[in-house]
């Protein structure tokens, strides 16, 4: 029940992604190297109350990104994402 | 410089407090007035951060309530048992208060009253504030799609946005707004009375085969239980879109 609970949705990172990144990043798709399915971030799963933020496939659970955030810099762990899509001119 | 020049970039602004509105015992909307606001999609959220005098900060993530065309900002907040947060915004705000904040944020649960598909809104408690910008939206726009909402509360007395809701639903175009009620209903109740499930999406709920889109925004258990129901009964995983409230709303 409780890792039911605490999981939402990758909507719950975009003010976090907002920190690093200069395009809106929840509607970013992004597709998991695990299963090949793609979604946008925003629709996939998050976990938000660990020390890290992580961001699951909402398909197979494979971690796709971990997003610490320290004192002073963040560390983007990649993990199954084999790629990004992110809308907005350059 | 105008915040929309910075490119993508959040930064934390200050709103002032403007108006307070008790929705139910537990809920109260916040109207702020946000210098240089830029103009939000309906679905979109914000930050909020709070500083304590020895520097302590929380910070979380709340829905915008009112519609984008509304000149002035509003959250509603439901005050969580041991939340530092909610209960501060809930019981301890004041007219006048400053409030620290970035956003709007997110680009995925968002609705724009120009798509054509009819519009399917499921809310579990508090989950309708997102999906209450969307209503707003929608009746300040011109030519909009058929929209209904199916809206799981606990009472009568928890039912937010009650008398709003009201109005929409009897004014000429505005949407079909279904209440089910899961612990307490009034005397002479007819509407239902149980948690969401595919019997009910199947009477509530647009047919599949008009191409509907829907937004599922609750507790956790409820966006999941309502998202597979509404799969299983034809609609297309693609156009279930959802937010689910995690346990750290506090």
């Amino acid at each position: 029940m409780e890792s039911q609970v605490s999981r939402v949705d990758g909507n719950a990172m975009a003010g976090m992604l907002g920190e690093i990144f200069v395009h809106e990043m929840t509607a970013a798709r992004v597709a998991c190297g695990g299963c090949g399915r793609i979604e946008a971030i925003g629709a996939e799963h998050a976990y938000m109350d660990a020390p890290s933020v992580v961001l699951r496939c909402c398909h197979c659970e494979g971690v796709l990104l971990v997003l610490t955030r320290a004192r002073d810099n963040y560390v983007l762990g990649l993990g199954k994402a084999s790629w990004l899509e992110v809308a907005g001119s350059p | 410089m105008a915040r929309a020049a910075v490119l993508g970039r959040l930064s934390w602004t200050l709103g002032e407090v403007v108006e307070l509105i008790d929705e139910t015992p537990r809920v109260r909307s916040i109207v702020l007035d946000v210098p240089d606001w830029p103009r939000h999609r309906a679905g979109q959220h914000v930050d909020v951060r709070l500083t304590a005098e020895d520097g302590y900060q929380a910070q979380r993530s709340y829905s915008i309530a009112s519609a984008p065309e509304d000149p002035r900002l509003a959250l509603t907040v439901e005050r969580l048992p041991d939340g530092e947060v909610s209960s501060y915004l809930v019981g301890e705000l004041r007219p006048g208060d400053m409030l620290e904040l970035r956003g709007p944020i997110g680009g995925y649960f968002v609705w724009e009253a120009s798509r054509q598909e009819p519009l399917l809104l499921v809310a579990g408690g508090s989950g309708i504030v997102p999906l209450m910008s969307m209503l707003r939206h929608r009746e300040a726009s011109a030519t909009v799609p058929g929209a209904r909402l199916v809206y799981s509360s606990r009472s009568w007395e928890d039912v937010i946005y009650r008398e709003e809701l009201e109005r929409l639903s009897s004014a000429a175009g505005g949407p079909q707004v279904i209440h089910t009620l899961t612990r307490t209903q009034p005397p002479g109740w007819t509407g239902y009375a149980r948690r969401v499930d595919g019997a009910m999406l199947a009477e509530a709920a647009w047919a599949p085969s008009a191409d509907p889109m829907a937004f599922v925004c609750g507790p956790t258990p409820f966006v999941e239980s309502v998202a597979s129901a509404l799969v299983l009964i034809g609609y297309r995983p693609t156009s279930v879109k959802t937010e689910r409230f995690g346990p750290t709303g506090g």
